[in-house]
């Protein structure tokens, strides 16, 4: 399994050269990262050629960053972790793009090269509010219709910011500013990098 | 003559033939399918948010929360996805534990999509006949967890404890006389493995039964031979995995090609369709249960041979055992510890995924190394195969729209998560 997994990191290294910005195997997985501009044309030579053959996409995953490790984050904000599966190699992939503008996050659909990229991006559109040019349908998915804002990005609350109730009065549903306080049971701490080290049982 | 003009309804959020709560907007011409648009996130609660201000162990339940018909399959792909970034192992005990309620789940998942896909098309007892072997497996569930269907039996490190040496019993009631009591209790006299056995002994004589009510049933033939027919280009190019890409032919499972857990040391097959239709899928899912059966027989044959632990000895991953806890200090403050602040979880990213009873089920975890999770996501295999709906349902009648739900077999816990 492994060397397997590191023969697909040395394909993927000769192969895309220069234009691989990074190449991570951790875990047993390979993770590729491409600059926003380069990621349609990676992808379609990772579908197209018989040496990747990834025939499927499994999952896009948008990522906000700016709160990683409790720490200022220096480079973009948002990612779109792709993950890839080939039927064909037995082997998978994750494909990952900054996007370079935090204020208006855009990257390139994959929905040209596997139509089940769509769902998927609507996802992490309507969720992150990463844009992808290229897109046939960008609509909002998961949240209410007229919906504002993006709920998974780190400074939306996690308790949001309208509630809906019944309004008698009205005889219809209404939207008011969300009347519980945030809290938070247990605070979020990163310690140092061998605290809890597993290794010492 | 009048003009004929498309027509544009609404299937669902209230409909029963919707699986819970899908609003499916269709464009038709006559009874034609045009055009479906599926709108999802009627149940959208923003479980990989919630996750994000949880420790990691307090995500567990929700698992059970996505998928409520496979709930232990869920929490499976959580656990192992933690595990992986832990680095942590399970003992062998516990990976037999997992395999084998895995695959009780796979049955359970596959009795109700048989026994509702039937009923949604026009064959009623289905689903009164899976429904009583769903009953079963239900309380081995509840056997090992206390909990029929939200278990949270899986836990970082393994299992949360050892299976019961007896199985619950009826208690006579108002509505329960002495007699019927006694006939419900006879199976659970012993251990939670002997109940098991006992069921996987009369199992493959439901399975007959099921196939006897639909396989050469001319009704549930005309309704799904045929129907939803996906090539395997498409399935692929859409994302399909489990039974709705086995059904299409190709075979691709997990549980074969990229093992996990004990599965590369069990012996089973893996049923592969030809059409790609409707009717293939459930053929699929029927000798599927047929598989998971083998499996059981198998685990609960080695699980009598092989006691042992079924939880990681790292206390800093899993919890003390409740008599050590009591008489030692460090295991007191390695239990405080784990279930206030939660384990740290070392930086990095993982995907794991787990042959669902549905698919692919797979949870991305990026951990910063903090006690909480910095982004899960989850990837249900019933959203691919939703999105993919208006590809399988344009060109057929409006009928066939409620046997491409069925056959997609879509929970709407998982898919809008």
């Amino acid at each position: 399994m492994t060397t397997k997994i590191e023969r697909l990191s040395v394909l993927l290294s000769e192969h895309f050269g220069e234009r691989a910005k990074s190449i991570v195997v951790d875990r047993g997985e390979v993770t590729i990262e491409v600059a926003a501009d380069d990621c349609h044309a990676v992808a379609i030579e990772l579908r197209d050629r018989p040496e990747f053959g990834f025939d499927q996409l499994i999952d896009v995953s948008g990522v906000d960053y700016s709160t990683w490790g409790n720490r200022e984050w220096t480079r973009e904000r948002y990612a779109a972790s792709t993950h890839l599966l080939s039927i064909v190699n037995n082997w998978r992939l994750r494909l990952r793009a900054f996007a370079p503008d935090d204020g208006f996050p855009v990257l390139d659909s994959l929905c040209d090269v596997w139509p089940s990229a769509n769902w998927f991006e609507r996802e992490a559109f309507d969720l992150f509010g990463i844009m992808f040019s290229g897109h046939p349908d960008l609509r909002r998915i998961l949240t209410d219709y007229g919906f504002v804002g993006h709920p998974f990005r780190k400074d939306f609350p996690v308790s949001g910011y309208v509630e809906m109730r019944y309004d008698p009065e009205q005889g219809r549903v209404v939207y008011q500013p969300v009347t519980i306080e945030p809290r938070e049971n247990t605070p979020r701490v990163v310690r140092e990098a061998s605290y809890g080290d597993v290794g010492h049982g | 003559m009048a003009e004929i003009r498309n027509y544009t309804i609404n299937f669902g959020p209230q409909h029963p033939a919707a699986h819970g709560v899908l609003r499916l907007v269709l464009e038709l011409a006559g009874e034609v399918v045009e055009r479906a648009d599926p709108h999802i996130g009627l149940l959208h609660r923003g479980t990989e948010k919630l996750a994000e201000t949880r420790t990691w162990v307090q995500s567990v339940p929700y698992m059970d929360r996505l998928d409520y018909v496979s709930m232990m399959c869920n929490e499976h792909a959580y656990c192992m996805a933690i595990e992986r970034l832990l680095g942590v192992e399970v003992p062998e005990r516990g990976q037999y534990i997992r395999v084998m309620f895995d695959e009780i789940t796979r049955i359970l998942n596959h009795l109700l999509n048989i026994g509702t896909h039937a009923l949604d098309i026009g064959a009623m007892t289905m689903v009164l006949y899976t429904f009583r072997e769903r009953e079963d497996l239900m309380d081995a569930y509840e056997a090992v967890s206390g909990a029929r269907m939200h278990a949270a039996y899986y836990r970082p490190g393994g299992v949360y404890r050892d299976l019961p040496d007896r199985m619950p019993q009826y208690e006579v009631s108002k509505w329960k006389n002495a007699e019927t009591v006694r006939q419900l209790n006879e199976n659970r006299q012993g251990s939670l493995l002997d109940f098991l056995e006992d069921f996987t002994n009369r199992f493959p004589k439901y399975c007959d039964d099921y196939e006897t009510l639909l396989t050469d049933n001319r009704i549930w033939k005309q309704r799904t031979v045929g129907i939803g027919v996906v090539t395997p280009e498409q399935a692929k190019a859409w994302g399909f995995t489990g039974a709705m890409l086995r059904g299409s032919g190709v075979a691709w499972d997990l549980r074969k090609k990229q093992p996990y857990e004990v599965y590369d040391r069990l012996d089973f097959d893996i049923p592969v369709g030809k059409e790609g239709d409707c009717y293939d899928r459930y053929l699929v899912r029927m000798e599927e249960m047929r598989q998971s059966n083998r499996i059981i027989k198998q685990c609960i044959e080695w699980l009598r041979k092989n006691p042992g632990p079924v939880i990681c000895a790292n206390h800093k991953v899993a919890p003390p055992s409740r008599e050590s806890m009591k008489a030692n200090m460090e295991e007191l403050i390695h239990h405080f510890k784990l279930f206030s602040e939660g384990m740290h979880v070392p930086a990095g990213e993982v995907y794991a995924a787990v042959e669902h009873p549905k698919g692919e089920f797979g949870v991305y975890a990026v951990s910063d190394g903090a006690n909480k999770p910095y982004r899960l996501k989850l990837r249900a295999p019933g959203f691919a195969h939703l999105s993919a709906m208006d590809v399988m349902a344009k060109g057929h009648l409006i009928a066939d729209v409620v046997a491409i739900i069925g056959t997609m077999d879509v929970v709407f816990g998982e898919i809008d998560r």
